[in-house]
This record gives structure tokens, C-alpha cells and sequence, in this order.
């Protein structure tokens, strides 16, 4: 154990802890011995009428102290409490989750192994797969992505066919295993962007989804866009799978409203999937990303291109990349 | 003899009143945030939000309300135990406006979110300072009472007022010792698992010291009064003293089981707890056996029910604490609502009861009346606050069990059965008793109110002379 900095801690600690203990046995000891006179009160009077009996300890209380103190000290002798002692059971809560976790993995691993080995378009078409798929979301992806897969504010919707970092089979499993960082800098490109021209680009951005906006605005936010925006989202503003998103489509992670825009533009974004690959293992990560795959995004628009229903169909490499 | 002389009872007409107006309002906010558990829509502005609301309602309750009974009961008994007025009249007035102001301060900080985020220690810095300087007057007070007594034996109500002030004082700058960046923001001098470590240090002994040790003093000087008898036993007020006060101190980590405290830690942690039964039952077992001959008093005397019920539940949730400082016991309880059971069946049947009672007891002495202008409202309050009582920690204990059983339950696969969302769904139904609870147990307090305004309405204040000593037997 590497508790202690020096060996003297470790003294201290065994010490203290032992003198502790007994010496409350000790003192019990001591007062249950001393003079006492039952019925009678000690004599002294304050405040008009307030009196002491001069009553013994209860025996029932005295034996229960003893009883925990003795508990206490036969506890330190099994388990670790005595400074760098281990104890006679040689038990720690690491060594305890270490066997907890050796003995989950025997009794369950066949069971999430049996699919590993399986085409993921393979595992999403198969229900037992599904369920079990299901409830590893429900426990580890619900939290941001919703008991629905649908999302929220800052979480994307994995139920739709629109991918921030790709929709094929090996890009989710990716994205599971070693996480995502995503990350749009402040104004672009373009640091010295003045709020009236933030504003402009807000109109053109919403136009490319057609939504309502100011045309003048709008047209003054195309050309700023190629400037500040376009190395990233692409001229046209549909983004580039893996840099920035598609802007014109209906898909809008933090929301399409002008001042939501505004705010995206003025302070950029931060965004980040956390890894599960170290956390779940392989075998679970396979389930969750077929599981994933299955929603129905991963079918539509994946390269691989081959659905679901027919699994017997090209094989992945060779099926053309569709275009929306 | 000092026969013009009077005890210094403004001071303590002042915390008393505070009391039950600072009951009320802790009290309400705790009632808002269970209604927002229930409804989550009613968290309609970040300054009234959950978050922000929480710690309000647990320093309101515990300092606001709590503080305010300690103050008044302590400054009450340690007087006409002493037979000696309060020393430094000047510095027990500033305790009053100093911890008002204090109060405020919480009640406007938190909900604008300045918080330096430590549980129960959450007020920032400045006004960390001003309790520090409020607290050092108190014990100068209190102890100075103390020396100037005229009989040479201290009170057993003393003793444990006292060590509660002396350990609130070491508590508070231990655990607030922080570095500050601006007037609103402080960070922990301590990091990690120390400033963890140091945080339930404190967090426990605040439940030790503050809610236990400070109220038993309360107990130890009304319950005998209202009674009119000795208590139980001197020798077993000695043992239990000494003993609840040293293994108090000890029993912080079994806040942090199965956490990144080192493990020989948290085994002795558990087992001070283990051995904290015995001296915390001493207190039950004191106060319960002064009634021993007098039990027929229960029957028409609502103030000694407030006080037999307030040491049942707390002889409850001193059993209840140790079994679940327990590892495999805090397994299934930790983070569950039935540790949220357990704190309210100490705070709402030990801590609340105890004030209640006494300050029904005082109210009179304070404001010249023979008696509380109604006994039968006194009577309904009792009731209305038990079942509110009963209905809270039943709640609770299902709640938390269901809980800690539903997190833990696994399929054929080993995944888990129920996510965490649907322990939440299954939990509404307790949370909605529990609201009920908690209005049932304001509702009592809103009647304490009315009571005490018809009792002071029609006295006026009185301060009693100093008694002489009774000679020695």
C-alpha cells in the first residue's frame, strides 16, 4: 500500500486506532466500577429543581458497548484497518471489484463473444442481439442521447440517417470505442468578424436550409461565408463527414433559431463523445454499434449500402457511396 | 445576594422568536423542492432551481433554524444553571444580529449560485469569516457564563452545549479553509481524496456535534424541567458524554465507502460508527428514563410528547446511522433515498421535536404567561407533525430500498434490468408522499407560529431575577 509516505505513519495509525478502541473499553470499565448509590440523586441542585440520580450504567447498555468494541477489534484482525495490515481475509474493495468483474466476465463474456465474430449488418438483424443491444444503451448512452436515440441539445440524433462522424458499420464502431472530439473555433476563420457581420452570416446560413431570413443580409453573408466558413463547411455550406457538419440540411444540433446561429457563430462550440472502447471492451462496443447501426441511419446512407433486410447483398467495399 | 439582578433573557426572546420564523421559511423551501421533484416544471427560473435551492433549504434548516434553538436554549440554560445573568451582553447581541445577518446572507448567495460547493459548508468565504467571528463571541459568552457561575458543579446540559460550540469552531476553520480568487469565489485549500476526506470529516461531525451534542444539551436541561424529575443517571450521562464526543470525530468516512479512500480508512471509519451506538443510545436512555415514574404526565402534557417522540426517533436514527455505516449495508443504501430517510428522521423527529418542545417551554417564561396561549393547538401541532414524520421516512426507506435493489438488478447477461431513468419513474409515487409529509410537518409549524404570536400578543417581556444556589444536601 502506498498510503504513507514514511513507515512512521503507518505506527501512528495502528497506534492510534488500537489505544482508541480499547481505551473506550477501558473508560467503560472504569465508570461501571465507580461509586454509585441506586435511587438516591448526587446531591447537587441547580437552577431550583434540577437533580441526578445516582443510577448505575444499564447492564443491557454496558454489554452492548462491550459487544461493539470487541466486534471492532476482531474486524481489524480480518480486514484492512491496522495501517499497511491487511488483514487475516486478506480482502480490498480493488481486489473485491477484480473478482466481482473476472467472475461477470466468465459468466457473461460467451454470451456478448458469440456475436463479436458477426457482421455488424449480421448482429443488428439479429433480436436477441437487439435487446441485449438495447439495454447496454439504455444503461450507458441514454443519459445524452435520449431512452429514444433521438438526442437533444448538444446530442446528436442517432436514429436519423444524418452522421456527424460517418454512418458506416466501422465509423460508429469508431466513434464508440475511442470517442469524438469536435470543435468549431469562434467566428471561423475569420477572428476580426464584427457583430453585424455575425448576423449577416446567420441569414445566409439559415438560408441554406430554407428558412426564413433576410435576403439583403443573407446576400451580404454569402461572400463572408466563403471566407470565414468555407474551408470547413465547404462552399455550398453541406459540410464534409468528420469536419463540420452539413448546414443545409434540417438537421441542427444546438438548434436553427437566428440567435442560437448568432450564438454558435460568436462563441464556436465545444463538443465531445467520451470513449467506451477501455470502459465496455470490444465484444459490448459491437453490440451497441449494431444496435446503433440498426436505429435505421446506418442502413439508408452508409456506404456499405447494404440493408439490412438483405444481408446477403455486395460486399462492403465494393458498394458505391451514395449521394443524398 | 444579587437579588436585583435579572438573567439576560432579551437575547434569548430573540433567538427563540427567530426560531420558529426561520423554521418556517427552511422548512418551506424544503416543502418547494420536494414539490419540484414531483413537478420538475416548477423549476422556473435558475435563481429557484433545484440546484440552488437544495443547500438553501439545508442551512436554513440546520443554521438558520437549528442554530437559532441552540442559541436560545444555550443561552437560557446556561444562565439559570450557572445562576449567573450572560456574560458580555454586548458581545450575545452581536451573536443575535451577527447570525441574522449571516442568515441573510445564505438566503440571498445561494440561489444567486455563489457556492464554494462543499455540503453543508457551501457559504463563501466573507461570510465564512463572519460566523467565524460570530462563533468566537458565542463560546466567549458561553464560557464566560460558565466561569462566572455561582455553583461549583457545571450542568450536564453544559457540558454538551459546550463541546458542541468548541467542536462546531474547530470544525468550520478546518473544513473552510479555502484560497480566494474574487469576493464571491474560493477554492478548497485541499484537493482530491483529502479535501473529500476533510469534507465528511466535518460534513459528519456538523450531524455529531451541531445536531446531536448541542441538542442533547437541550435535552438534558428541558426534558428534566418539563418532567420534573432527575435525570436517569449522572453516571451514565458521564460515559456517554466523553464517549459520543470522541468517536464522533471519527466516523466521516463512512460517508465515502467504496470510494478512492484508502480501505483501512474507511474500515475504521466503519467501525467508530459501529461503536458511536452505545454512546448516542446513553442520551436516549437518560432522557427517556427521567420520565420513569412520571409517565402518566404523557397523557395531558403535549410539550413532554414533543420531547419523549423527539428522543424515540432519535434512539431511531441512532440505531439506524451505525447499521448503515455498514459496507454491505451502505452498498445498497449509498446515494439512495433512504439516506435522505434517515437525515430527516434525525432532523425532522430528533432535531425539529427537541426545538419545538423547548421553545414551547420558553415562550411562556419569555413573555410572562403561565402557559402557550393554546394547548390544544399545541396538541393538534404534535400530531400533525408525527404523521408528517411518518409519512416522510416511510416514504423514504421504500423509496431507497426500491432504489438501491432496482440499480443493482441485472438480466441473464449481466446487463442491468432497469435503466436509470425508470428508478426515477418508479420513485414518484414516494416522492409525491413525501411532499405530503413535508406539508403536514410546515403546516405544524405555521400553527407554532400562530400560537406563539396569541402568547406574545397579550404578555409582555420579562427577565427573571438570578436565583441564589440551592445549598448543598
Amino acid at each position: 500500500m502506498s498510503d504513507f509516505v514514511s513507515g512512521f505513519w503507518n505506527i501512528y495509525v495502528v497506534g492510534i486506532v488500537l489505544v482508541s478502541i480499547i481505551g473506550c473499553g477501558v473508560f467503560l470499565w472504569s465508570q461501571s466500577t465507580a461509586r454509585h448509590v441506586e435511587g438516591e440523586t448526587t446531591g447537587h441542585v441547580w437552577d431550583e429543581d434540577l437533580q441526578e440520580y445516582s443510577n448505575p450504567l444499564p447492564s443491557w447498555w454496558r454489554w452492548l458497548f462491550y459487544i461493539t468494541i470487541v466486534f471492532s477489534l476482531f474486524y481489524l484482525a480480518m480486514y484492512p484497518g491496522l495501517g499497511t495490515y491487511k488483514g487475516q481475509f486478506n480482502w480490498s474493495s480493488s481486489g473485491q471489484y477484480d473478482g466481482e468483474m473476472k467472475k461477470a466476465e466468465e459468466q457473461y463474456g460467451p454470451i456478448f463473444k458469440k456475436f463479436q465474430s458477426q457482421e455488424i449488418r449480421t448482429v443488428a438483424a439479429n433480436s436477441e442481439a437487439k435487446e441485449m443491444g438495447q439495454r447496454l444503451f439504455l444503461t450507458y448512452c441514454s443519459q445524452c442521447h435520449g431512452s429514444d436515440a433521438k438526442g437533444g441539445k448538444g446530442f446528436p440524433n442517432l436514429a436519423d440517417n444524418d452522421w456527424l462522424f460517418g454512418g458506416t458499420a466501422d465509423q460508429i464502431k469508431e466513434t464508440i470505442l475511442k470517442g469524438r472530439d469536435a470543435m468549431m473555433p469562434a467566428k471561423g476563420v475569420k477572428p476580426d468578424l464584427n457583430g453585424d457581420q455575425i448576423k449577416d452570416l446567420a441569414s445566409y446560413v439559415r438560408s441554406l436550409s430554407g428558412l426564413a431570413n433576410d435576403s439583403i443580409r443573407a446576400q451580404r453573408g454569402k461572400e463572408l461565408f466563403a471566407a470565414a466558413c468555407g474551408a470547413c463547411h465547404g462552399p455550398e455550406g453541406k459540410g464534409t463527414v468528420g469536419v463540420a457538419p452539413n448546414l443545409a440540411d434540417k438537421v441542427w444540433l444546438y438548434g436553427s433559431s437566428e440567435e442560437t446561429i448568432i450564438e454558435t457563430i460568436s462563441k464556436g462550440r465545444t463538443n465531445r463523445m467520451p470513449a467506451f472502447g477501455e470502459f465496455l471492451g470490444d465484444a459490448k462496443v459491437h453490440l451497441l454499434t449494431a444496435y446503433v447501426y440498426g436505429l435505421g441511419g446506418g442502413v439508408k446512407d452508409a456506404p456499405v449500402a447494404a440493408p439490412v433486410e438483405a444481408p446477403a447483398a455486395v460486399p462492403a467495399e465494393a458498394a458505391p457511396a451514395e449521394k443524398k | 445576594m444579587q437579588s436585583q439582578a435579572t438573567y439576560n433573557y432579551k437575547v434569548v426572546r430573540q433567538f427563540a422568536v427567530m426560531t420558529v420564523i426561520w423554521g418556517i421559511v427552511g422548512m418551506l423551501v424544503g416543502v418547494i423542492i420536494a414539490a419540484q421533484l414531483v413537478w420538475p416544471e416548477l423549476n422556473v427560473h435558475e435563481f429557484l432551481s433545484y440546484g440552488r435551492l437544495r443547500p438553501l433549504h439545508t442551512n436554513a434548516v440546520i443554521f438558520a433554524f437549528g442554530g437559532c434553538a441552540l442559541f436560545a436554549t444555550s443561552y437560557f440554560a446556561v444562565q439559570r444553571t450557572s445562576h449567573a445573568p450572560l456574560f458580555a451582553p454586548g458581545l450575545a447581541a452581536f451573536t443575535f444580529w451577527g447570525w441574522q445577518l449571516i442568515i441573510v446572507s445564505a438566503a440571498l448567495s445561494l440561489p444567486l449560485g455563489i457556492t464554494s460547493g462543499k455540503e453543508y459548508a457551501e457559504l463563501e468565504w466573507p461570510i465564512d469569516i463572519l460566523i467565524t467571528l460570530v462563533w468566537v463571541s458565542y463560546a466567549v459568552v458561553f464560557f464566560g457564563t460558565i466561569i462566572k457561575r455561582t455553583v461549583s458543579h457545571i450542568y450536564v446540559a453544559n457540558w454538551f452545549f459546550g463541546g458542541f460550540i468548541l467542536t462546531v469552531a474547530v470544525l468550520h476553520l478546518v473544513n473552510s479553509a479555502a484560497i480566494p480568487v474574487t469576493l464571491f469565489k474560493s477554492y478548497s485549500a485541499y484537493a482530491g481524496v483529502q479535501d473529500a476526506m476533510v469534507q465528511w470529516w466535518y460534513g459528519h461531525n456538523a450531524v455529531g456535534f451541531f445536531l446531536t451534542a448541542g441538542f442533547l444539551g437541550m435535552m438534558y436541561y428541558f426534558v428534566p424541567k418539563q418532567a420534573g424529575r432527575p435525570v436517569y443517571s449522572y453516571r451514565l450521562s458521564v460515559v456517554h458524554f466523553w464517549a459520543l464526543i470522541f468517536t464522533y470525530m471519527w466516523a466521516g468516512p463512512h460517508h465515502l465507502h467504496y470510494t478512492a479512500l484508502p480501505d483501512w480508512t474507511q474500515s475504521v471509519g466503519m467501525l467508530f460508527s459501529l461503536i458511536l451506538l452505545a454512546p448516542s443510545w446513553g442520551g436516549m436512555i437518560n432522557g427517556i428514563m427521567t420520565l420513569s415514574g412520571a409517565w402518566h404526565k404523557l397523557r395531558d402534557d403535549p410539550i413532554l410528547k414533543f420531547m419523549i417522540t423527539s428522543l424515540s426517533f432519535y434512539g431511531m436514527s441512532t440505531f439506524e446511522g451505525p447499521m448503515m455505516s455498514i459496507k454491505t449495508v451502505n452498498a445498497l443504501s449509498h446515494y439512495t433515498d433512504w439516506t435522505v430517510g434517515h437525515v430527516h428522521s434525525g432532523a425532522l423527529g430528533w432535531v425539529a421535536m427537541i426545538s419545538i418542545g423547548s421553545i414551547y417551554y420558553l415562550l411562556p417564561r419569555l413573555f410572562g404567561k403561565p402557559e402557550m396561549a393554546s394547548k390544544k393547538l399545541i396538541e393538534a401541532h404534535f400530531w400533525i407533525a408525527t404523521i408528517g414524520i411518518v409519512l416522510y421516512i416511510a416514504s423514504m426507506w421504500i423509496a431507497g430500498v426500491m432504489q438501491g435493489l432496482m440499480w443493482r438488478a441485472t438480466n441473464l447477461d449481466g446487463t442491468l434490468t432497469y435503466s436509470f431513468v425508470e428508478s426515477v419513474k418508479a420513485t414518484y409515487p414516494f416522492w409525491t408522499i413525501r411532499l405530503l409529509g413535508g406539508l403536514l410537518f410546515l403546516s405544524g409549524m405555521l400553527i407554532m407560529a400562530y400560537n406563539m404570536f396569541l402568547t406574545i400578543a397579550g404578555g409582555k417581556a420579562v427577565d427573571a431575577p438570578v436565583l441564589a444556589p440551592a445549598a448543598a444536601h
